[in-house]
């Protein structure tokens, strides 16, 4: 298909997504979580079928529409308003043999053979994974750890998934808590995340950009905020960004963010966080060995600058009521300061 | 064929004999199906309006992006209520409140076969809802959804009352339903008047008849979920805890096992009063009924082997899932030869739009949009995709509202003037109907394209860049004029009751046998009992049909004490006479025993607890004490 077309089929989509919906189009193009154009494999799949159903069931329902309001108008004569018409109780049977059992039997033959051929085509990745990811569902963010055999080669990080484009990556699903679910729209299908079982899924972006997704499982308090989001970029990209985040946390040189390392061990952070370079255990909350190069703070709460840093450390309460981290009491200095060495983690 | 005149004497003693009891004991100790059906009309009307006023405070929050009116805490309460609200206790119960003041009069019988269990049934229903709203001035309402996922139930989760205000709740409310249901089936089998043979049913009763069954197969798996969920919960066991060896997969499975059934339980009645009132409306029979009343019947039984399509994203074998999308695609035949059923209806009879048409070619085209968005969730790639997003909330309210609120309306319609006698105002009707129509598919429709743009279900508040802002606005201001529709629905009925002029017998000309009652009908129904000879008694002589002729002015009249007769499953042949029981306040005292040995568990207050219990084992004693009256004095026809 050439580009022109393409563009062609997808203004049509849009043209008849519009006249199903009575003109919510341009909505669709600024819906991160749109799963009707897929970027990846899966989602491309799952979205032609998805297409199928949506306009077959357009036109089943304008079909019956028409049928129902031209009844309505069709105003056939009558002796006195309420008189019986005068056909027994038997004939019009070829409705139900037709439009109930033998059209409906075709579309739905159809459709399960066109779900099956989605589904052989997303179960399985084109090919080989070239990575694997384990995601762990907390409540509410999501723990990330890209696995290697030599286990000093092991990433931990949190919410964000940086993947080669053009490749599909496998993911291992599981809970640290409750049940999730693992969604990024744009690339693949929905999997649930559930405490005591590994699921296992693949994603693939066929081109590169920042995919947002949710958690889909209602999960408690703060469900609504529990958005990780995948970042595909070329290969030599990826494995840069890899080789740093295997590295442990440098020791700040500049002397307000040595001051900050200093805070972030002796108030209560380092119970709950883990820096790799610091003598810290924390395993409760998010690992920030390299929380300066994320996208998002709390899961995609927020953006991260240095101001919602900040707010959130000062008053994360506020922001995303009922989180398992408390609301920090630091002086102004140590604030400045911490916040100094947070934006050192790179 | 005209309504039989009584003549004075016989009416007055058949009324002497039938009449609930006056002043506050008749109003605990009433039998009488007809009050009892009414009663679970206004409860679930009640309840049906308690659960829109959930909804308004959930629209007022998600009208724009990051709107702060309501809390995280509050709203998950709030949605959890929205949806056990009017899934049990708005959605079964109006069904069952139709069945309870229609089944007698359509079969031809003077009451339930069983009528204490009937009061049983509805005081049941009655105090398990008003346990469950408890919580509400607790401030410790459910809050994990109507589904309520294990292991977040769990008390490590959830560590207040509201999951189990939750598990006993429905359990206690699961009695109800099951009563009632055993109550149908028995009816049905029993006490169908003379000749009213299956295949004379109205369709709504085999509607009925299915979901009966459906609940005593169906109804199990939810109790015994509930009660695993308080034992851990309470008891300290492990069925849903991963860590200790459980399953969080066992909860899923026993809940849609049942919830899937439960769908077609809320719907298949709803079904039927559109089969039944589309012929008084076109003015022909239905078309196709044989085929209908098999579909209903297929479509309940079809209903058990769908459920594992809520779980297409747990990790299940492909195999086993497109088995089950394959039953679930299936089960989409029935339906589509009922839809075709009321359209060939239509197009072969002479639609007249009385207030009850409206509704009733409104509820086609819902029903065929919620239909077709079901079939959607069937195919599995795809419904990884939508599950759990906006477009599900989409579907399942386009089959709770548009198939049974709508189907409700209908029926109220149609109904009302035979249940108060009065006729309900046309001009007020067709406002009701347009506000729901335009309402509903203003405030639903976007919920679709909503959820085909990523929106997922169960969130308190969404961010201003996901493209979902101007949607949600429109679904606000669509379900806030839906409720204006209701408002005026509840304006209706006071009307009538209070200028709506006299309805007779049978306003409709409608063919089937409750029309043969005065409107309201007198305590005992019919002062003869009927005999039935073909689906359309009081549409006979003026129909081609050769079927042999009911006899509604004459035959017996059963009037030396609570009779009414006993007669065979499948041809309604007379075979004894029953005896029915007296008013009696045991089914009440029964439910509040029940009641109590309920706030006893969710308080752990034990002697409570142990209070309800000895209290229960007292009523069933008074219950079941042998009772001199209940032999027929005439022994054996």
């Amino acid at each position: 298909m050439t580009m022109a077309q393409g563009r062609s089929t997808r203004q049509l989509r849009r043209l008849v997504l519009a006249s199903v919906t009575g003109g919510f189009c341009t909505a669709c193009a600024d819906a991160p979580l749109n799963y009707m154009y897929g970027h990846g494999p899966a989602a491309s799949s799952i979205a032609r079928l998805g297409w199928w159903l949506v306009i077959v069931s357009a036109v089943v329902v304008a079909i019956v529409t028409i049928l129902v309001v031209a009844a309505a108008l069709r105003r056939p004569a009558a002796r006195e308003p309420m008189a019986l018409e005068g056909i027994g109780a038997h004939g019009g049977l070829s409705w139900i043999y037709i439009g109930g059992l033998l059209l409906p039997a075709l579309i739905l033959i159809l459709s399960f053979a066109l779900t099956l051929g989605s589904l052989h085509a997303t179960t399985r990745p084109p090919r080989d994974p070239v990575a694997t990811v384990q995601i762990i569902g907390h409540r509410w963010w999501w723990e990330v750890r890209y696995v290697d055999r030599d286990p000093t080669k092991t990433i931990v990080t949190a919410n964000e998934i940086h993947v080669p484009v053009g490749q599909p990556v496998r993911l291992e699903l599981t809970s640290a808590d409750v049940i999730h679910s693992f969604w990024v729209p744009q690339l693949a299908g929905k999997t649930d995340v559930i405490p005591g079982l590994t699921n296992v899924a693949w994603l693939q972006a066929d081109r590169a950009g920042v995919f947002r997704g949710a958690c889909t499982e209602y999960c408690g308090l703060q469900h609504a905020n529990m958005n990780p989001i995948v970042i595909a970029e070329p290969l030599m990209a990826f494995q840069t960004w890899v080789a740093a985040q295997r590295t442990d946390a440098a020791t700040p040189t500049d002397p307000d963010a040595a001051a900050g390392q200093l805070v972030f061990q002796k108030s209560t952070c380092a119970t709950c966080h883990a820096i790799r370079g610091l003598e810290t255990l924390g395993r409760v909350g998010p690992d920030l060995t390299h929380l300066a190069s994320r996208l998002t703070l709390a899961a995609g709460t927020l953006e991260n600058t240095r101001g919602n840093l900040a707010g959130w450390i000062a008053n994360t309460q506020a922001l995303k009521p009922g989180n398992d981290m408390p609301v920090m009491t630091l002086a102004p200095n140590d604030l400045q300061a911490l916040l100094a060495y947070l934006e050192t983690l790179k | 064929m005209a309504t039989s005149t009584v003549p004075a004497p016989l009416g007055e003693r058949l009324t002497r004999i039938w009449e609930t009891a006056p002043g506050l004991y008749g109003v605990i100790a009433t039998v009488d199906h007809k009050i009892i059906g009414r009663r679970y009309l206004v409860t679930a009307m009640v309840f049906l309006v308690l659960g829109g006023i959930e909804a308004a405070m959930m629209r007022a929050q998600l009208a724009a992006p990051d709107m702060h009116l309501i809390s995280p805490e509050v709203y998950n309460q709030i949605f959890t209520m929205h949806g056990v609200t009017m899934i049990f206790w708005y959605a079964a119960p109006i069904l069952s409140g139709f069945s309870n003041y229609l089944w007698p009069l359509m079969l031809g019988a003077r009451d339930m076969a069983c009528p204490r269990a009937n009061a049983l049934s509805y005081w049941t229903f009655l105090m398990s809802g008003i346990f469950l709203y408890t919580s509400v001035p607790l401030g410790q309402m459910p809050d994990r959804g109507w589904f309520a996922y294990a292991p977040l139930t769990e008390l490590a989760y959830s560590p207040g009352l509201n999951m189990d205000f939750y598990a006993i709740g429905l359990t206690f409310l699961s009695v109800s339903t099951t009563v009632g249901a055993i109550n149908f089936i028995a009816t049905l089998f029993k006490t169908r008047a003379p000749g009213m043979s299956l295949n004379r049913l109205p369709i709504f009763v085999w509607g009925t008849l299915t979901t009966s069954f459906a609940i005593v197969f169906a109804m199990p798996a939810l109790t015994a979920s509930c009660a695993l969920l308080f034992l851990d919960r309470r008891v300290g066991t492990h069925f849903y805890d991963a860590a200790l060896g459980g399953s969080p997969l066992l909860w899923q499975h026993l809940f849609w096992s049942f919830g899937h059934p439960w769908v077609y339980i809320v719907v298949l009645p709803a079904m039927g009063i559109i089969s039944d009132l589309l012929p008084t409306f076109c003015r022909r029979p239905l078309v196709g009924y044989t085929f209908v009343a098999m579909a209903t019947v297929t479509t309940g039984i079809l209903g058990f082997g769908v459920w594992v399509h809520h779980m297409f994203a747990t990790g299940l074998p492909a195999t086993a899932m497109s088995f089950f999308a394959a039953a679930s695609m299936v089960i989409t035949i029935p339906s589509a030869v009922a839809v075709m059923s009321w359209l060939a209806t239509m197009w072969l009879g002479r639609p007249v739009f009385k207030t009850p048409m409206l509704f009733a070619a409104g509820f086609i085209v819902l029903f065929v949009i919620g239909g077709v968005s079901g079939v959607a969730t069937a195919a599995i790639p795809f419904d990884w995709q939508l599950t759990d997003t906006y477009f599900v909330v989409a579907h399942l309210h386009y089959v709770l509202i548009g198939i049974n609120v709508f189907a409700v309306m209908a029926g109220f319609y149609y109904w009302l003037p035979k249940i108060t006698g009065r006729m309900m105002s046309a001009s007020l009707g067709r406002w009701n109907f347009w506000l729901m129509f335009l309402g509903f598919g203003v405030g639903f429709f976007p919920m679709h394209t909503l959820g085909l743009l990523g929106m997922p279900r169960r969130i308190y508040t969404y961010h201003a860049g996901m493209g979902w802002g101007w949607q949600n606005l429109w679904v606000t201001v669509g379900a806030y004029v839906f409720a204006l529709g209701v408002a005026v629905f509840v304006y209706n009925v006071i009307w009538s009751l209070v200028r709506g002029e006299a309805a007779g017998p049978n306003p409709w000309d409608g063919p089937t046998l409750e029309w043969a009652t005065p409107s309201p009908p007198p305590p005992y129904n019919f002062a003869v009992i009927p005999t039935v000879g073909s689906r359309h008694p009081l549409w006979e002589g003026r129909l081609d049909e050769t079927e042999s002729r009911s006899q509604l002015a004459r035959g017996p009249v059963l009037d030396a004490g609570r009779d009414t007769f006993g007669t065979t499953p499948l041809d309604a042949e007379p075979d004894e006479i029953l005896r029915m029981p007296e008013d009696t306040v045991w089914p009440f005292l029964l439910s509040l025993s029940i009641l109590v040995i309920c706030y006893g568990l969710v308080t752990g207050v034990i002697w409570l607890g142990i209070a309800g219990a000895m209290a229960l084992l007292v009523t069933i004693a008074g219950w079941f004490w042998p009772q001199p009256s209940m032999t027929p004095a005439d022994g054996e026809v």
